[in-house]
């Protein structure tokens, strides 16, 4: 089960496995269950919400019917809800591997960001020197591993002292976020503009568009570092050694795994696809990383990996209908004047009615055994 | 860069360390309860943040600072209530609904402050300060120590509290019981999920108040997300104190500092970016976690539900 | 927090006289009835042995008698009065203190602290009151106990008796102590024994929990065997006052087994032991800290078809050393040899595949990964190799064929490989590893405590395996808490106390006179007379 359970990311994979198991006993609830466990909470989560912005004064179907229209029933907000999901799946890759691995990687921000610098610092200088594709390659290479970097010091600290990764990864993006501010205004910053910021990578030699669109091919590399991740995770002897570490270190160790090294392992690949994602985000569509520039998409992701169960295409799915809310609900920002926040409030509802259909469930299910 | 040494300079250093150490003061403080009990509640960051909201909600709508913290206690309390029925009756994952709940938090305070706002900040009259005739009028720490509001010398006084409850009281054995080993109290006769409920209620009460403080007395106003991380350096203040208030305490005063540099150096009129000063309290815990990681031993049980029978 | 509620009903005289009464009693779990309609008394002044195997119910029925669990059907009664428990408060509130199996002490917490855990959280801890009280408790049960010392610095003996005074401490009318010997010396044991006896003599009734036979007689005035969640017999005291303790237990292996004594595994074995060393260690040593022994020049010769036991109380290093001959825990000294060859500095991977074996103690902690399925728990230690993954790639149709067939050769009972294993029993769990350990060409197996916690019948086949193994010429190290299984199985036997082997004795088959010698070495005393292997 996702959010029900300790601490252990990974206890998420037992009870996904046991559903498995009693599956014939709830087969004749399947429906019940399917309404307890999605149906259900969904749209709690949405009934919550609009009470909340009946309680502001907006008509909480105007808003809604306004997001679905924008996002998903428009040729450009389709195209822009498709852009938007290229970094996010980044993250995912990098979460799922963290969390199927057992590590609480929390500092994604602040690895998206430092990897983000980097690219746009790089990649501008190198057009002309380097062929146009060697530019974009160097740039995901860089930020990948700046990223991973970035988390070395949680990774050292975990790996070989056992100290709380929470802690330290949250400690490092809040540094990184900050770092990456100044890398922009010391460093980095272009010298032709007046506001603080990295030179601008041509729109001509950012991530080609997807055929007639304005879709950043982005999209098609974060859906296949999610799959491979999951393929990865799922189905080679490297991620079962790192699933193993994360269900059970003690039995890792018996095993004769090296648990700190894949540790290390675990970090500098997740962080280093948290710094992917944030280069998707620069040498896909904004070009350049301005002073202060903080999307925060990474706690934002951590919900929705655990949603989708740690689970490849369950993220994707779910990362298209948050794209697809979030580009909805910035245009409702500045039509409607709601204020984008706003997907904060209903993210956080759908997680804790979801989290609640599951406890429903289980309990559910102990009666009928 | 001679106007260092100034007296205004030391001055404003030495009141801002303060001001920025209470509200990480009163969360750390908080915190230590809820890890002591077995809860990592992350959730800390929207406690405070909504104790910030409705604290400075109350203060700007009534005029009374007071009923403006006890506004604060209320919101953070309101907060944690989401996260002890979830988290601590229902058993749901403690960071995944603490993130949520920090999230959650953030989002309905700009959306609440925006409309009612708009895009305006209005500010809090000045609060009354406490005035020890004598102390206050020494030079440099005159009005940093003795100069503050009162609500400054109730964080100390809890301290010293809550150090007492602790070693005196059985109320330290029964948190640590509940963290170590949650199951051992429970046969005992002890009441694991009752302690758990309080703690986590009271991380929020403390958390809020210090939010409210955040808002009412440090900046004046309130502006969407202004806590920045500041329950969380709450959380790493209690993991580092291994349950003594007293460490908390000294650690939030090295934080303040590091925070109010930033003010102070601006006063000072210092070239350096705001982001690297920023960026001093978050280096130093890393430092001190680099150093003394190994030591911050946590609770057995920390972030474990507990469920009677379950093994 | 007290919700005993006791309602006033007529039951019949017979329960009048008893303290607890359990009536008609069922508690089902998911695919199992644990206890079976099972009706008791326990009485005042005398020592009640619930005697069974694992699985026959006992530990469910302390869990509804500590109020960790509440029955299906049927009912407790107090002094004639019906009363329900629904927690361990209520329970405590009436009269009832449990000693678990594994200690339910908070260990980062003082004695004292131990002794008050449950007080409300305002109240300070009455020190004074305690320390005299203790002062009583010592005199009259010999309990003697450091105030301040942190629990988890005590040895188990000592923490066993910390919950035993908090009992007492609470005035108790009924104490339970569920599998009270396991962790004790033998001479611990019978200090238990008398002290047991001097608390029904000051009017508790104590229910004493076990599986031990020999146990039951010498400590117990009444005896009620359980099997398979139903009552199966019961001996009274008068009963057992005329019956020496042959006879008793011939008995009580006919109430528990349905058959007659001798089944049992105490036969020793033929031994089977060859000339040419397979195993050699050398002066191992290993780092200890404040919570993992250390354990100290161990030098220990293995033989081929030879099983050398290791005796000990739990926790004086027996695991530290499986780990370090397993290649798990880094030595600080010594030497490792097999067939010759030095592999001190072998990982755990080419030590394995070199043939040295490793089942640990810790079946489901260390030895499997619950959640994931059995096919991929039996592969666990050969990520990464052929025929199960090819380039790295897994080969999921070959992982399942070669958990079907372990399944099948070692009789797991499992619905399939795809089942999380942590869904199978202790036995069968056990059976998987064996068949994880005994996979291509081994050598040398240590076995960590392989029947421990296993029913009479998987303790059976499991130590006729061992002995199997031995046969085809296999060394085996085999460590073990249970000196009857040490005799029964081993040629020699190596007793470790403190990180150290206090001496090796050949299992010359002298019964009491080895068991004593053993148990002196248990609690540390050198043995000189040190017996040549």
């Amino acid at each position: 089960m996702t959010i029900q359970d300790d601490m252990n990311p990974v206890s998420a994979d037992a009870e996904t496995n046991s559903d498995g198991i009693a599956r014939t006993v709830a087969e004749r609830s399947a429906f019940q269950r399917v309404l307890t466990l999605t149906v259900g909470p969904i749209l709690a989560a949405f009934l919550l919400s609009a009470l909340i912005l009946m309680l502001v004064g907006v008509n909480p179907l105007t808003y809604y019917g306004y997001i679905l229209e924008r996002s998903l029933f428009s040729g450009l907000g389709l195209q822009q809800t498709a852009t938007r999901m290229a970094p996010l799946l980044f993250l995912c890759a990098s979460l799922i591997i963290a969390f199927r691995a057992g590590i609480w990687n929390l500092g994604t921000d602040g690895q998206f960001l430092l990897g983000a610098v980097i690219s746009a610092a790089s990649a501008p200088l190198l057009v002309g020197v380097l062929p146009g594709w060697a530019v974009l390659l160097a740039g995901f290479v860089l930020a990948a591993l700046v990223g991973a970097v970035w988390s070395l010091i949680p990774a050292l600290l975990k790996a070989y002292q056992g100290v709380n990764e929470i802690i330290t990864t949250l400690m490092m993006s809040f540094l990184g976020v900050l770092l990456a501010s100044t890398l922009v205004k010391l460093v980095f910053r272009d010298p032709a503009t007046t506001v603080p910021q990295t030179r601008t990578l041509p729109v001509e030699d950012r991530l080609p568009r997807l055929f007639d669109t304005s879709i950043s091919s982005g999209l098609i590399w974060g859906l296949i570092a999610v799959l491979a991740v999951h393929l990865m995770m799922t189905r080679t002897a490297f991620g079962l050694r790192l699933r193993m570490v994360g269900a059970n270190p003690l039995a890792a160790t018996h095993a004769g795994l090296s648990v700190p090294l894949l540790t290390l392992a675990t970090f500098g690949l997740s962080a280093g696809f948290a710094g992917l994602a944030g280069a998707s985000e620069i040498l896909g569509v904004a070009g350049n990383v301005r002073a202060n520039w903080n999307p925060a998409y990474g706690l934002m992701v951590i919900p929705l990996v655990f949603l989708a169960r740690f689970n490849g295409v369950g993220a994707i799915v779910l990362v298209f209908f948050y794209s697809a809310l979030m580009i909805g609900s910035e245009s409702a920002a500045r039509r409607l004047g709601v204020p984008q926040d706003f997907t904060l409030v209903l993210v956080a509802s759908l997680l804790i009615c979801l989290g609640l259909g599951e406890y429903i469930d289980h309990h559910k299910r102990k009666k009928e055994r | 860069m001679s106007g260092l040494l100034t007296e205004a300079f030391l001055s404003s250093l030495l009141t801002g360390a303060i001001v920025a150490a209470i509200p990480i003061l009163l969360a750390g403080l908080g915190e230590q309860m809820s890890e002591k009990a077995g809860v990592l509640n992350i959730g800390i960051e929207g406690m405070m943040l909504m104790g910030a909201y409705i604290g400075f909600l109350v203060a700007f709508e009534t005029n009374s600072l007071w009923l403006g913290f006890l506004g604060g206690i209320l919101g953070g309390v309101l907060t944690a209530i989401v996260m002890a029925v979830l988290c601590v009756r229902l058993g749901l994952n403690q960071i995944v609904i603490g993130i949520g709940l920090t999230l959650g938090v953030e989002g309905l305070t700009a959306l609440l402050h925006h409309f009612q706002f708009s895009r305006t900040y209005p500010r809090l009259p000045a609060p009354e300060r406490l005035s020890i005739p004598g102390l206050t009028d020494l030079p440099v720490i005159g009005p940093s120590l003795f100069g503050r509001h009162l609500i400054v010398y109730l964080a100390l006084i809890a301290v010293v509290v809550l150090a007492y409850l602790y070693r005196r009281t059985n109320l330290g054995m029964t948190l640590s019981a509940a963290g170590e080993r949650p199951a051992a109290l429970d046969v005992a006769g002890g009441n694991v999920l009752g302690i758990r409920v309080v703690a986590v209620l009271f991380t929020g009460a403390m958390a809020g108040l210090g939010g409210a403080y955040l808002a009412n007395i440090g900046a004046g106003l309130f502006i969407p997300f202004m806590t920045g991380g500041a329950g969380f350096i709450g959380i790493v203040l209690a993991m580092l104190a291994r349950g003594r208030p007293l460490w908390v305490l000294i650690g939030s005063l090295i934080f303040g500092a590091a925070l109010s540099l930033t003010t102070a150096l601006q006063v000072a009129g210092s070239n350096i970016p705001t982001d690297v000063i920023q960026m001093l309290p978050f280096a130093a815990v890393m430092l001190v976690l680099v150093l003394f990681g190994r030591r911050a031993k946590l609770p057995a049980a920390l972030g474990a539900a507990y469920e009677r029978g379950a093994r | 927090m007290s919700n005993a509620s006791e309602t006033v009903t007529s039951l019949s005289s017979e329960t009048r006289t008893g303290v607890i009464g359990v009536h008609g009693v069922t508690k089902r779990f998911p695919g199992v009835i644990a206890v079976n309609n099972v009706s008791l008394t326990f009485h005042q002044g005398e020592v009640h042995v619930l005697l069974g195997e694992n699985g026959a119910g006992k530990s469910t029925l302390v869990g509804i008698l500590s109020g960790l669990q509440e029955p299906d059907d049927g009912y407790l009664s107090l002094n004639g009065k019906k009363i329900r428990l629904a927690s361990p408060s209520a329970s405590l509130d009436a009269g009832i203190s449990t000693v678990f199996q594994h200690s339910m002490l908070v260990p980062t917490l003082t004695v004292l602290e131990n002794l008050t855990l449950g007080a409300p959280w305002y109240e300070r801890p009455p020190r004074a009151r305690i320390a005299a009280r203790m002062e009583e408790l010592k005199r009259e049960f010999a309990l003697s106990l450091p105030l301040d010392a942190i629990v988890g610095e005590l040895s188990l003996g000592q923490q066993q008796q910390i919950e035993i005074a908090r009992a007492l401490l609470r005035d108790s009318k009924v104490l339970i102590l569920d599998e009270a010997t396991s962790m004790l010396t033998p001479q611990g044991a019978h200090e238990l024994g008398e002290r047991m006896q001097k608390l029904v003599k000051s009017g508790l009734a104590v229910i004493f929990i076990t599986h031990k036979l020999a146990e039951a007689y010498r400590y117990g005035n009444r005896i009620s065997v359980l099997k398979q969640g139903a009552l199966a017999g019961e001996m009274g005291p008068d009963q057992l006052k005329s019956m020496s303790e042959d006879q008793a237990v011939d008995e009580i292996v006919r109430l528990m087994f349905g058959r007659e004594a001798g089944a049992g595994s105490t036969e020793q074995r033929n031994s089977t032991k060859r000339d040419d060393t397979v195993l050699k260690l050398e002066n191992l040593s290993t780092q200890g800290d404040a919570d993992v022994m250390g354990i100290a020049d161990i030098s220990l010769i293995l033989q081929a078809g030879e099983i050398v036991g290791v005796a000990g109380i739990d926790g004086n290093g027996q695991k530290q050393l499986a780990e370090a001959m397993a290649g798990q825990r880094p030595l600080n000294s010594g030497r490792v040899e097999l067939d010759g060859e030095d592999i001190t500095s072998a990982t755990v991977a080419q030590r394995r595949r070199k043939g040295l074996r490793y089942l640990t103690d810790d079946r489901l902690a260390e030895g499997s990964v619950a959640a994931f399925p059995i096919s991929e728990n039996t592969v666990l230690k050969d990520i990464g190799q052929p025929p199960f993954w090819v380039n790295g790639l897994e080969r999921p149709q070959r992982i399942a064929q070669h958990a079907r067939d372990l399944i099948a050769r070692f009789s797991v009972h499992a619905p399939g490989e795809t089942t999380p294993i942590g869904r199978l029993s202790g036995g069968n769990i056990q059976k998987v590893l064996l068949g994880r350990e005994l996979l291509g060409e081994a050598r040398v197996v240590v076995f960590n405590k392989p029947t421990y916690g296993l029913d009479l019948k998987n303790i059976d086949t499991s130590r006729q395996r061992i002995s199997e193994i031995a046969e085809r010429g296999l060394a085996v190290l085999l460590i073990s808490t249970d000196l009857d299984e040490l005799m029964a199985l081993s040629d020699r036997i190596a007793v470790m106390e403190g990180g150290r082997i206090r001496g090796i004795v050949k299992n010359d088959g002298s019964g009491e006179a080895l068991r004593l010698r053993i148990g002196r070495m248990m609690a540390g005393e050198e043995d000189y007379k040190q017996a040549t292997a």
